[in-house]
C-alpha cells in the first residue's frame, strides 16, 4: 500500500469510528465479564453486605473466611477428589480408543469404514434420555449404581463426537504416509501409534480438554448414577450445598468460584490450542 | 501364504496371482480395520443399540424398578397423550426451540461478527466473550438465579438506576410505568431468564461462526466493491450464503440440544420448589421435557411411562430435525466454488 496524505476531515471520521469501536467492545467485555466478577465479589462479602446499595464491587474488607467455611462445611476435597477420577479417566479413555476407530475409518481400507462413519454421525442425534433410562436399569442389575463405572466406561467404548473430530483431523493427514509405513512392514499399531499419533496432536489436545471439561460439569451422569455423598462429584455436591444454604449467597456464590475458577485457568493455559482446535475441528468440510 | 502366492506367480498365472493377493490384502485390511472399530462397535451394541430396543420394549409395560414389568399394551402412550404434564412440558419445549433458538443463534452470530472486527487486543476480546462458554452450566445456572434475583440481584439493581436517570420530563412521556422483571419467579420471565443465560454462553457458537466468517474467500468481496456493492448488501448477499451451512448445522444441533434442556431449568427449579419431587418452576413455566422425564423416571419411579415419554421425544427430534433439515436445505447454499 502507498501512503496518501489524508485530509484532516477523513483522519476526524476514522478517529469517531475508532473511538466508538472500542468504546463498544470495552462495553461488551464488561457485560460478558461482569457476572463472574460480580461471582468473586459476592463470595467475599458479609451476609449483611450483599443487599447493599449502592452497587459495591470492592468489598470493604473482604470475607475470605467465606472460603474457609465452605470448605469446612462443603467436603470439597473429597468431590474435587472425585470428580478428577471421574474427569481425567474419560480422556484417558478417549485419547486412547477414539484415535483407533478414526484411524480404522480414515486409514485402513475396508468395506466396513463406509458403514460405520454414517452410524456414528447418526448417533450423534440421539436423545440422551432414550438411551438414559434403560442403561439405568441395566446397571443397577449389574450392581453397578453408586460407582463411577456408568460414568467412565462408555468413554473407553468410542464416543462419537470425539470420532467424529479425530475423523475430520486424520482425513487431512497424507495418506501416503500409512502406504509408505505400510510398504515398510510396519504394523497397523505402529502406524497408529508411532506416526499418525504424533502428527494429531491438536487434535488430542482438543478432544482432551474437551472430554475433561465434559466431565467436570457433567451434572446429570452423576445425578442419577451418584447416591453415596462420598462419592459426590463437585457438581452434586454443590447442587446439594445449594439446598442447604439456600439464601446464603455469599457461601454459594464462594462455593460457585471453587467450581469454576480451575476451569477457567485450564481454558487460559490451553486457549491456543482449544480456540484453533474447535475452529479447525468443526470447519464441517 | 505369501510364498505360496508368488511360487503361483513363477508357474505362470499372473491374473490368479493378482485375484490372491487382492484378496488376502482386503481381507487383512478387514480384520484390521474391524479390529480397531472393535471398542467402537462393542460400545454401540451396549450403550445404543440395545438401551434402545429395551427403552422400546419397557414403553410397552409399568416397569417401575419395584415390580416385574408386565405388558401394558399401548396404554403408556395413551395416557401420555392425555396428561396435562407431558402437554404443559411440550409447550415450554416448543417456547424454548421456536423463540429461544433463534434468540440464541443470532446472537451467537452477532458475537462472531463482533470477534472478526478488526482492532487492537482482539485474542483478549476473544477471550472474554468465550471465558463464559466454559462455565459449567449448573454454575452459570446458580450464578444468575442470584445476577437476577428480583430484589437484590444486580440486573435489577442496574435496571433501577438507569431508570432513575432518566428525566422525569421523559417519563411522563413513557405509556407505562417501569418496573424491572421479576425474572425467575414470574412466570412470563423465567424462560426469558434462561434464554438470557443460553447468549452470554454463547462463546463456543461464536468460535465455529468465526471460522466460518474467516473461511469466506476475500476476493469475493473485492469483487463486490468493485462492482459497487456497499457493506449491507455485501453481508447479505456474501456472507450469510457463505456461512449459512454452519448457520444450519448450528441450528439443527441447537434443536436436539433444546429438546434436552435440563441442567439450568432443574438448578432453577430446585431453587423455586421446596417439596422433595423435582419441580416445574412458577406455574410450570420452567417444566421441560426432560424435566418431566426425569421427574417421572426418578422421582415417581415409572420407568415404563418414562421410557413411552422416551420414545415419543425421540420420534419428535427426528421428525423436527428431519423437517428442518428439508426447509433449510432450501436456503442454505453449499456451491461456493
Amino acid at each position: 500500500m502507498t501512503k496518501r496524505k489524508t485530509s484532516p476531515l477523513l483522519m476526524l471520521k476514522r478517529f469517531v469510528v475508532n473511538v466508538i469501536k472500542y468504546v463498544f467492545l470495552v462495553c461488551l467485555c464488561f457485560i460478558f465479564i461482569m457476572p463472574l466478577l460480580w461471582m468473586l465479589s459476592t463470595s467475599l462479602k458479609a451476609n449483611a453486605g450483599l443487599m447493599e446499595f449502592p452497587i459495591k464491587w470492592i468489598p470493604d474488607n473482604p470475607q475470605w473466611g467465606n472460603y474457609a467455611k465452605v470448605f469446612r462445611i462443603v467436603d470439597f476435597g473429597t468431590y474435587i477428589k472425585n470428580t478428577l477420577v471421574t474427569s481425567l479417566t474419560p480422556v484417558l479413555g478417549v485419547l486412547l480408543v477414539t484415535p483407533m476407530v478414526a484411524y480404522s475409518i480414515t486409514m485402513v481400507p475396508w468395506k466396513g469404514a463406509k458403514v460405520i462413519f454414517p452410524i456414528i454421525l447418526a448417533t450423534m442425534m440421539i436423545p440422551g434420555q432414550v438411551t438414559q433410562i434403560p442403561m439405568y436399569i441395566t446397571w443397577s442389575k449389574l450392581g453397578l449404581v453408586n460407582t463411577y463405572v456408568p460414568l467412565i466406561l462408555p468413554f473407553f467404548l468410542g464416543t462419537p463426537y470425539y470420532i467424529y473430530l479425530m475423523r475430520q483431523f486424520m482425513k487431512g493427514l497424507p495418506n501416503s504416509l500409512v502406504e509408505a509405513a505400510r510398504i515398510d512392514g510396519a504394523n497397523d499399531l505402529r502406524i497408529l501409534f508411532s506416526i499418525i499419533y504424533p502428527l494429531c496432536g491438536p487434535v488430542l489436545t482438543t478432544a482432551g480438554v474437551l472430554v475433561f471439561v465434559g466431565c467436570w460439569n457433567d451434572f446429570s451422569g452423576p445425578l442419577i448414577y451418584i447416591q453415596d455423598s462420598a462419592k459426590y462429584t463437585i457438581a452434586i455436591g454443590l447442587k446439594s450445598f445449594t439446598l442447604s444454604a439456600k439464601t446464603q449467597w455469599e457461601l454459594l456464590m464462594a462455593a460457585n468460584s471453587v467450581f469454576t475458577v480451575p476451569l477457567i485457568i485450564i481454558f487460559f493455559i490451553c486457549q491456543k490450542q482449544f480456540l484453533g482446535g474447535i475452529a479447525t475441528t468443526s470447519g464441517l468440510k | 501364504m505369501a510364498k505360496k502366492i508368488r511360487s503361483a506367480a513363477s508357474t505362470g498365472e499372473p491374473t490368479l496371482e493378482k485375484k490372491h493377493t487382492k484378496s488376502v490384502r482386503q481381507r487383512r485390511f478387514f480384520w484390521i480395520g474391524f479390529g480397531f472399530a472393535l471398542p467402537w462397535i462393542i460400545g454401540f451394541c451396549c450403550f445404543k443399540i440395545y438401551p434402545i430396543c429395551s427403552a422400546i420394549y419397557y414403553s410397552f409395560t409399568d416397569f417401575n424398578s419395584f415390580r416385574s414389568p408386565n405388558w401394558v399394551r399401548l396404554d403408556n402412550y395413551t395416557n401420555l397423550v392425555q396428561d396435562k404434564y407431558v402437554i404443559k412440558s411440550l409447550k415450554n419445549t416448543a417456547y424454548m426451540v421456536i423463540i429461544g433458538l433463534p434468540i440464541s443463534i443470532s446472537f451467537a452470530m452477532l458475537m462472531s461478527l463482533v470477534m472478526n472486527i478488526k482492532a487492537k487486543g482482539m485474542p483478549l476480546v476473544r477471550t472474554i466473550l468465550y471465558i463464559p462458554a466454559m462455565v459449567p452450566s449448573m454454575a452459570s445456572a446458580l450464578l444468575f438465579m442470584w445476577l437476577m434475583n428480583s430484589r437484590y440481584g444486580i440486573v435489577n439493581q442496574g435496571l433501577k438506576e438507569f431508570y432513575s436517570i432518566i428525566p422525569q420530563a421523559v417519563k411522563d412521556f413513557l405509556p407505562f410505568s417501569f418496573k424491572p422483571p421479576s425474572w425467575i419467579n414470574d412466570p412470563k420471565w423465567t424462560k426469558m431468564t434462561l434464554i438470557i443465560m443460553g447468549c452470554w454462553g454463547c462463546g463456543g457458537t461464536a468460535v465455529i461462526g468465526l471460522a466460518a466468517l474467516r473461511g469466506v474467500p476475500t476476493h469475493f468481496y473485492e469483487a463486490a466493491e468493485l462492482d459497487g456493492a456497499n457493506r449491507w448488501t455485501r453481508f447479505w448477499r456474501i456472507t450469510i450464503p457463505l456461512i449459512s451451512p454452519t448457520i444450519q448445522f448450528q441450528f439443527i444441533m441447537g434443536i436436539i440440544n433444546m429438546f434436552q434442556y435440563f441442567t439450568q431449568a432443574f438448578m432453577f427449579n430446585m431453587f423455586t420448589t421446596t417439596s422433595q419431587v423435582t419441580g416445574g418452576g412458577p406455574s410450570d413455566s420452567l417444566l421441560f421435557y426432560a424435566i418431566n422425564l426425569y421427574r417421572e423416571a426418578f422421582d415417581y419411579l415409572h420407568m415404563g411411562y418414562a421410557c413411552a415419554l422416551a420414545m415419543v421425544l425421540f420420534v419428535i427430534v427426528m421428525i423436527v430435525t428431519f423437517v428442518a433439515m428439508k426447509v433449510s436445505n432450501k436456503m442454505v447454499s453449499y456451491d461456493i466454488e
